[in-house]
């Protein structure tokens, strides 16, 4: 993976540090006005990417609001629908609701929606994990519905980003990477 | 990022390099959380079909496979010698071609001699994993007894391994001696001088030590791993009497004593109460043997997974 990610090359940068800052602060406020308070609330990070930007929202939750919402991890491996096409087998990591999620506001987490597909086995998990009152979706960057395979849309976005298939959106965190950004990649032409 | 276990067929711990068994016992570490929810069943392997092939009697590793195989959603199939033509007389290989003829996707199998994984892997289009091969190995016991002593100490690497027992029938012993000293703990082995062979030499300088006293083995050990002693080895003469075996080599308090303060006692079953392990021992708190039969599961799911998942090499 870091092989070819090393050889992208960056086409434009959509989303700087402060811009990142500004989006989450909204998407915290737009998730707390919809779900009238932050009591029910249970923000559910998808990993990898989605974990942090998940504790970013609920951090900012709490300090706005006073309360902090609860908040779990969801690998979604075991329920991808491409074992069988992808090459190698995909690391398994842990999936982490410990609170129950019944009767609760799920929020999923992720940083880019692009064809649903992570959405839908997130959603498969969360159901096998107990009925919730309702889940929502809240994303960093939407790739913008022609790239949809299924039906599924976000609740709350960051920012959408008409793109082409053969682009690359990258949200860059300083957890995993050096830098806090979000840009659009493609791997050079032969 | 440690390199993944890539190999179709699990026949032996001796195959694998040490990144292959962390990768391994790191899935199975998370398999665990699985296990612990109120719906135990993912997905994963829906529409994948795995045969349990057991030519010996057993109760815990077939039952443990075939729990597996249902918490991923494959289908389990279980057959044994009793109710298999092998009975009738057809050969180990025309078995093994007729199961493959109806296209399963994993192939675990058990058998009295060894080597018998290896031939099935040969002719069977489907992944071969060992449940255990006449004296040679059991993998999948040895990452279980791996998995408990990393949740309980927390590192395999600078651990002393006490292998009491024994050892000269032990494919428990073999996959473990090979699992441990490749992941950089020392090994002592200890048992009666008929059932402690002499071809470890090779390991030597991987950290093993064959001791002629069972103390010698336990003394400073962090981990005792307790073998079962077969009963009907007792008529053929590799040692005198049950009684003699237990006053010898049996694992009392008084012996654990020597051992660390913390240390844990791992025994594959099924036990032999008052012979090869004191009944006080078995049932006190360092005696790990239920996390042993409870990371057995996970750690199967994970090899299930391994290797039936993806598209790997011929498939």
């Amino acid at each position: 993976m870091g092989d070819v990610e090393a050889t992208l090359i960056e086409k434009s940068r959509i989303m700087d540090e402060t811009r990142m800052e500004r989006a989450l602060s909204r998407l915290a406020t737009e998730i707390v006005e919809a779900n009238h308070g932050a009591e029910n609330i249970y923000l559910v990070g998808i990993r990898r990417r989605g974990v942090p930007l998940a504790e970013r929202l609920r951090d900012k939750i709490e300090a706005n609001e006073g309360t902090r919402p609860i908040y779990g991890i969801i690998d979604i491996t075991l329920y991808r629908d491409d074992l069988s096409t992808v090459g190698a087998n995909p690391i398994v990591n842990r999936t982490e609701l410990a609170e129950d999620i019944d009767g609760k506001c799920v929020v999923l987490v992720d940083d880019v929606l692009y064809t649903g597909r992570t959405i839908r086995a997130a959603l498969d998990q969360l159901m096998d994990f107990g009925r919730p009152r309702r889940v929502q979706l809240a994303v960093l960057i939407d790739r913008g519905k022609e790239h949809r395979e299924l039906p599924i849309q976000a609740d709350f976005v960051g920012k959408v980003v008409p793109t082409k298939a053969t682009e690359i959106i990258k949200v860059m965190l300083k957890e995993f990477d050096d830098i806090e950004a979000v840009g659009i990649f493609e791997r050079p032409s032969e | 990022m440690e390199k993944p276990f890539r190999r179709r067929d699990l026949l032996g711990i001796r195959d694998l390099n040490a990144a292959e068994i962390r990768g391994i016992l790191d899935t199975a570490e998370n398999f665990r959380e699985i296990n612990s929810r109120e719906i135990k069943k993912v997905p994963t392997l829906r529409g994948k079909t795995v045969i349990n092939l057991f030519f010996e009697n057993s109760t815990r590793t077939r039952t443990s496979f075939e729990i597996a195989a249902k918490r991923l959603s494959a289908d389990a199939v279980n057959i044994s010698v009793s109710s298999s033509s092998v009975t009738k007389g057809e050969t180990l290989v025309d078995t093994a071609l007729n199961l493959d003829a109806m296209d399963p996707d994993c192939i675990v199998v058990r058998h009295g001699s060894a080597g018998v994984p290896h031939q099935l892997a040969k002719v069977s289009r489907a992944a071969i994993v060992n449940a255990g091969d006449g004296a040679n190995e059991h993998p999948t016991q040895a990452l279980l007894d791996a998995m408990t002593i990393r949740e309980h100490k927390g590192r395999i690497d600078g651990l002393k391994v006490a292998i009491i027992g024994d050892i000269l029938h032990s494919r428990v012993a073999r996959s473990n001696i090979h699992l441990l000293t490749k992941l950089g703990a020392t090994v002592k082995v200890a048992g009666p001088g008929t059932l402690v062979p002499h071809d470890f030499g090779y390991l030597v300088e991987s950290g093993l030590m064959m001791c002629p006293h069972i103390e010698d083995a336990i003394e400073g050990a962090d981990v005792v791993m307790i073998l079962r002693i077969q009963r009907e080895r007792q008529d053929s003469a590799y040692f005198p009497t049950l009684r003699e075996y237990s006053i010898h080599y049996g694992l009392t308090t008084a012996r654990l004593d020597l051992a660390q303060r913390d240390a844990i006692v791992l025994h594959p079953g099924p036990m032999n109460r008052g012979i090869e392990i004191a009944s006080d021992v078995a049932d006190s708190s360092r005696s790990l043997i239920l996390d042993q039969v409870k990371y057995g599961v996970a750690v199967r799911m994970a090899v299930l997974y391994l290797s039936t998942g993806g598209s790997m090499g011929n498939a």
